[in-house]
């Protein structure tokens, strides 16, 4: 018997994208509230698996593209980037900087380098959870 | 009108409550798998949308947060509580569980 999914699939595609916004939403709420990098990426890794159930895992690797082993090279880069920055400006490894920055549609934002460190441990998060799911989950 | 809204609140996590603990006894009482998930998805889903509304309601009303998760929330659970209940259900058909004795009709035995 051929089984249907219509119900399941449907439902994934809607519930995909409040996982990933409210993924997103932890991941910039992380420094004055709960939440951060590591959440925020194992949420939408989350979401990913929830597609990977629904459909098949062909089907997911057309609908992005990404070698997520790359992705952890990435945000190993990210981290040690923001911490190596530092060396550039005469002061010790891993001192952060942030301050009061005017964005044209934000407004007044205050922006911290540590997000962009948080920005490396959320992809290498999803790097390392989507590797190891896809990787046992090719396997015959 | 803080009464009115207390009330409210209070009358609410009741009723949540209430419900949840009608979904947990049917799943004990009712006599098979799909009656048992009827009850558990049903009830158990419009019970913790109760609650959440009812803790929407006293962030928002009595200290004033708009807690737009919790909103969330009750929508994310009333998409995904059938849903779960659907699958289980379907899973347990197709892995050949037996209907209640006493069940009149199968409509999905002959479209195997």
């Amino acid at each position: 018997m051929k089984t249907n999914d219509v119900i399941l699939q449907t439902t994934s595609k809607v519930v995909f994208f409040i996982i990933i916004l409210f993924a997103i939403h932890l991941f910039f709420a992380g420094h004055y509230h709960p939440g951060g990098g590591f959440v925020g990426g194992l949420m939408t890794s989350g979401a990913l698996v929830l597609l990977l159930l629904a459909f098949d895992i062909k089907t997911v690797a057309k609908g992005f593209p990404i070698d997520y082993k790359i992705l952890i090279g990435i945000g190993l880069l990210f981290a040690i980037g923001t911490a190596a920055g530092a060396l550039v400006f005469n002061v010790p490894f891993f001192t952060h900087v942030f301050g009061d920055v005017y964005l044209p549609i934000f407004g007044e934002t205050s922006l911290h380098t540590a997000m962009l460190f948080d920005l490396g441990v959320y992809l290498v998060v999803i790097g390392v959870t989507m590797t190891i799911i896809q990787t046992i989950g090719e396997s015959e | 009108m803080t009464v009115i809204i207390e009330t409210m609140i209070i009358l609410f996590l009741l009723l949540g409550v209430f419900l949840t603990l009608v979904a947990a006894f049917g799943v004990i009482r009712l006599p098979d798998v799909y009656t048992r998930n009827h009850a558990a998805s049903k009830s158990a889903t419009l019970g913790v949308m109760f609650i959440l509304l009812s803790c929407f309601l006293y962030f928002y009303l009595i200290e004033g947060h708009f807690s737009s998760r919790v909103l969330l929330g009750i929508a994310f659970i009333f998409i995904t509580a059938p849903v779960g209940g659907h699958l289980i259900s379907r899973a347990a058909y197709h892995s050949g569980v037996k209907l209640w004795g006493k069940s009149v009709r199968d409509d999905l035995k002959n479209k195997k």
